[in-house]
């Protein structure tokens, strides 16, 4: 029998006060670049890959967040392309690849970002 | 099940795309094709000539094929079918069952069998391979001759002037241009369009012999003519690609094409064949709109679905070399059978025929050359056989009379009226989904599809959205976005009289939710024309775009470019030297720009602050070339050196510079100063320009370059310098209070009830008693002005937001990358 598990790692990104209000920055983990956004109104974070799918720029920790319907996203600031910060699908253009969308918590103003892998035991 | 496609071009991609819709699971679907690459748009093909890339014209990447679950292989060709064992077998030598087969093999280039037609210098115009063998081999090229003066014959001669051959042909066999589409009217029109662009047009000519000993020197005809040419492009129809059906015994007809029924089933029921290699009731079709239906058709019959393919209507509509070229219903019926109204103006070059009824009711066809505007319309009226008005001709005017009797003639359709008609939408479902509550081009588009393909249809689909809701009594208001409901002008209002400060502020008092990318920068452009304080404050740095974000272009790659305000064009050899200076120190590519200044790229994001510290230390400041925002003003050289200057421009446009540089607006403001009526600045190509008189200045305004060109209209005229910019206050404070969002001048003025004269009493009569009120809010603006490069600079706080990574602010973006150019360097090509 196989069990997949999936265990979160916590890497610390920054402080909270690193971040500006309502909107993102760029953490370097490891060789990764990602997108850390803090929702100032909403008292919420969110992070997300720092790469643009549609022609593949490191830029999405500098785009504009805002919602939609409610739904937190991101627009990449090269072509306005938005992308949903819950579950990472394109918003504006069903036919663009999804980004990876990763858990945040924060501690004590210490904000972290889980990064998932799998386990498999046989 | 599982259902093999051969062929990967249009109809073939578009078979698997109606497949995955109608019912995603339990079917595996694999496609063969013979091109390298995956289906592309080759109705746009000769845009490959005009900039476009192989990957601009792709109709899906492979990552959707991916996602939908089809295994595609591009440059595996079938090569036989095995219907007994329902095999296919592959040039690469795989095999594979099959419970469906579609062939979607399309047509090749038809090549009359004239002597001497398999010369070097002879091409045909199909795929983008093509058009990469024709683009090599033009280059020396001094005169080419296309063979065939159809629809694809001229898309090929407009390839060869892409391509910049300087003498070109275009040779038909019949009497005139386009046989299948139009009459001899009206390619007399059409031959005369091509003309003036040195396209020769050659008619009722048939080809005897390509000359050249190896390689193509010119073509003979049959009447003992000939013409020298270097490159010769073969366009002379299409054959469809049945060899593969022949090979398996599958039923043909006479001449070609693999005969179906109207389920698109060949003499085999599990093997389909749809789009051109198809022949249906004794007809090829060679447009992509009746293969998008067969396509659609083939994916029902084989979900078990009823759907018929009952033949197509051949209308088009097209732009060639840039002139309008349009066809529909029938476009000539026997004489006795119609009566035909014509239209023609040699003069402007176009050519209008509608062919209706004797008993002038009904509308049976038409053609229209040179202004195709009112094709849709009329190829509604054909088709849904709608009376006419007592004066038919008025059908050839009509229609010019923009909005209202517009919407009414659409209205005036029935619902299952086929508005799109390459996706096959009915009016019923653009207005059932407005009804359902979607109230935007964009989103009716992407639920119905219409206006996804060509977007010929784009305007009535937007008609019938605006006449749907107006009959549902929903109020139609230019409101931002969903989180505020109000206008750009309203907000502005709403913004000043509660003297908010903050997008915060502005959306917890008249907003609703968080904001997006929408409304932010309009808020944020409103707060700055209003009170011209520092965009990075006040937490209103992250409701800027992105360029005012960072006070800097964001360019390809990710990295920024600098442009130091150079007030007038004026700069001293000293700070050119520092300019230079800072580029070699920052490893900087620089250009001038159209606006007598010079741009720094290539900078990357942690540099900036560095960059403008040791500009501002010699003296120059921020350029605005990332806002919304005045750019530059402008000049000639004016009466301090030129013998025909009559005052001095250059001064006059450093102050206006001056007075205006930082001033945030609806959409970027450029100016010209031009010292004589010769208009060396080019003034009236502006937002706002002034040109020297013998008595002062006359202004200028509403001017714009770019895509949509507009001669710039006179304000006032014979003015003096303070007058000049008591106009341009009110003009620009104007402009600024009530133009929507992301709206330049030109188009501002051509939305503006009363449009010149209405603008002219309003600042120079000053009609709405605001004069002083505009000179007011202006002065404000220019009295807050400061350097916010300088301001950054000068803040440890604000510096620390220029870096990349937050967690490693020494660090750069290794993904950056450079490529050499002339010396200098370029942004790497992206994806």
């Amino acid at each position: 029998m196989s069990v997949i598990e999936t265990s979160i790692t916590w890497f610390y990104a920054c402080n909270t006060t690193d971040v500006p209000t309502n909107g993102g920055v760029c953490v370097k983990l490891a060789e990764e670049q990602i997108a850390l956004y803090y929702f100032a109104r909403r008292n919420e974070w969110f992070a997300t890959q720092n790469m643009c799918p549609h022609r593949q720029q490191m830029a999405l920790s500098r785009g504009m967040t805002g919602t939609v319907k409610d739904e937190p996203k991101v627009a990449c600031p090269f072509h306005k392309k938005t992308f949903s910060l819950l579950d990472g699908r394109c918003i504006s253009d069903d036919a663009e690849s999804s980004i990876t969308v990763y858990p945040v918590k924060v501690i004590d103003d210490r904000v972290y970002i889980g990064i998932a892998k799998e386990f498999m035991e046989v | 099940m599982k259902v093999i496609v051969i062929g990967n071009g249009m109809v073939g991609y578009k078979f698997c795309e109606k497949l995955r819709s109608m019912a995603d699971t339990g079917i595996e679907l694999i496609v063969y094709g013979e091109e390298p690459r995956p289906a592309y748009d080759r109705v746009h093909l000769t845009s490959y000539l005009d900039g476009k890339t192989a990957d601009d014209l792709l109709l899906a990447d492979l990552q959707w094929y991916k996602d939908n679950n089809i295994i595609l292989h591009t440059g595996d060709p079938v090569i036989r079918i095995d219907r007994h064992r329902k095999t296919v077998h592959t040039l690469d030598g795989k095999a594979e069952t099959y419970d469906y087969l579609v062939m979607a093999t399309g047509s090749a280039a038809f090549v009359p069998p004239v002597p001497g037609i398999d010369k070097k210098g002879v091409f045909v115009y199909r795929t983008i391979e093509d058009l990469d063998a024709i683009r090599a081999y033009a280059a020396n090229a001094k005169s080419g001759i296309v063979i065939g003066g159809g629809l694809l014959g001229l898309e090929a001669a407009k390839a060869l002037l892409d391509l910049q051959v300087p003498e070109s042909f275009v040779v038909e066999f019949s009497s005139r241009l386009m046989p299948r589409q139009i009459d001899e009217q009206g390619s007399a029109i059409l031959q005369n369009k091509l003309n003036a662009l040195g396209i020769n047009i050659l008619t009722n000519r048939n080809s005897s012999e390509v000359l050249g000993e190896n390689e193509v020197t010119g073509l003979a005809f049959t009447d003992g003519t000939s013409v020298n040419a270097d490159i010769i492009i073969v366009s002379a129809g299409i054959k469809p690609r049945d060899e593969l059906a022949l090979q398996a015994g599958l039923t043909l007809g006479p001449r070609g094409g693999i005969i179906v029924n109207n389920q698109m089933q060949t003499s085999d029921p599990e093997i389909f064949a749809i789009g051109e290699c198809a022949l249906h009731n004794q007809m090829i079709y060679g447009l992509v709109a009746p293969g998008y239906d067969m396509a659609a058709v083939a994916a029902a019959t084989i979900l078990g679905e009823e759907k018929a393919f009952t033949g197509f209507d051949m209308s088009t509509k097209l732009k060639l070399i840039g002139v309008d070229v349009a066809s529909f219903g029938d476009p000539f019926p026997l004489p006795h059978t119609c009566h035909s109204i014509v239209f023609e103006d040699r003069f402007t070059g176009v050519y209008k025929r509608l062919n209706i009824t004797p008993d002038g009711t009904r509308l049976l066809g038409g053609i229209l050359i040179g202004d195709a505007a009112d094709y849709n319309m009329l190829l509604q009226t054909t088709k849904n056989s709608m009376p006419l008005p007592a004066n038919p001709s008025e059908l050839l005017t009509g229609a010019k009379k923009e909005g209202d009797a517009n919407s009414a003639a659409v209205t005036g359709l029935p619902d299952d009226a086929i508005i799109c008609s390459c996706e096959s939408v009915s009016k019923g479902r653009i207005c059932g989904a407005v009804t359902a509550g979607l109230e935007t081009f964009d989103d009716v588009k992407k639920a119905t599809k219409a206006g996804s393909c060509c977007g010929g249809c784009a305007p009535m689909v937007k008609d019938l959205i605006t006449a749907t809701m107006k009959a549902e009594g929903r109020y139609i208001r230019n409101v931002i976005c969903e989180h505020f409901s109000y206008s750009r002008q309203e907000m502005l209002d709403l913004i000043k009289v509660k003297a908010l400060r903050s997008f915060d502020e502005v959306i917890d008092t008249y907003g609703h939710g968080d904001g997006c990318e929408v409304c932010k920068p309009v808020v944020a452009s409103i707060l700055a024309s209003l009170w011209n304080e520092l965009i990075l404050d006040k937490g209103n740095d992250t409701a800027q775009d992105s360029n005012d974000r960072y006070l800097a272009n964001i360019q390809k790659g990710g990295t920024y470019s600098v442009v130091p305000r150079i007030p007038g064009g004026e700069i001293t050899p000293e700070k050119l030297i520092v300019i230079g200076q800072v580029a070699v120190k920052y490893n900087l590519y620089t250009k001038i720009t159209g606006g007598q200044r010079i741009d720094l790229f290539g900078a990357h994001l942690s540099d900036l602050p560095f960059i403008w510290e040791e500009l501002i230390e010699a003296g120059f400041e921020s350029g605005h070339a990332y806002g919304k925002a005045l750019r530059t003003v402008k000049s000639c050289v004016g009466s301090t050196w030129c013998r025909f200057g009559l005052h001095d421009s250059v001064s006059f446009a450093i102050q206006i510079e001056e007075r205006y540089r930082g001033l945030r607006a609806p959409h970027k403001i450029k100016s010209a100063v031009s010292g004589c009526i010769r208009e060396c600045a080019e003034a009236q190509s502006k937002d706002f320009g002034i040109i020297a008189t013998e008595k002062g200045w006359n202004l200028y305004v509403c001017g714009n370059g770019g895509s949509k060109p507009q001669h710039a209209k006179l304000l006032a005229s014979d003015i003096d310098s303070e007058t000049c910019i008591k106009y341009i206050d009110r003009f620009l404070m104007f402009y600024i209070k009530t133009a929507d969002p992301l709206t330049r001048t030109a188009t501002w003025l051509n939305k503006l009830d009363g449009g010149m004269d209405y603008l002219h009493n309003v600042v120079v009569n000053d009609s709405l008693g605001i004069a002083a009120e505009l000179e007011a809010a202006m002065q404000l603006l220019v009295d807050h002005y400061k350097c916010e490069w300088k301001e950054v600079v000068e803040s440890p706080e604000l510096r620390k937001r220029f870096s990349h990574f937050i967690n490693a602010p020494e660090e750069r973006d290794p993904t950056v990358k450079f490529e050499k150019m002339r010396d200098q360097k370029r942004a790497a090509e992206w994806k």
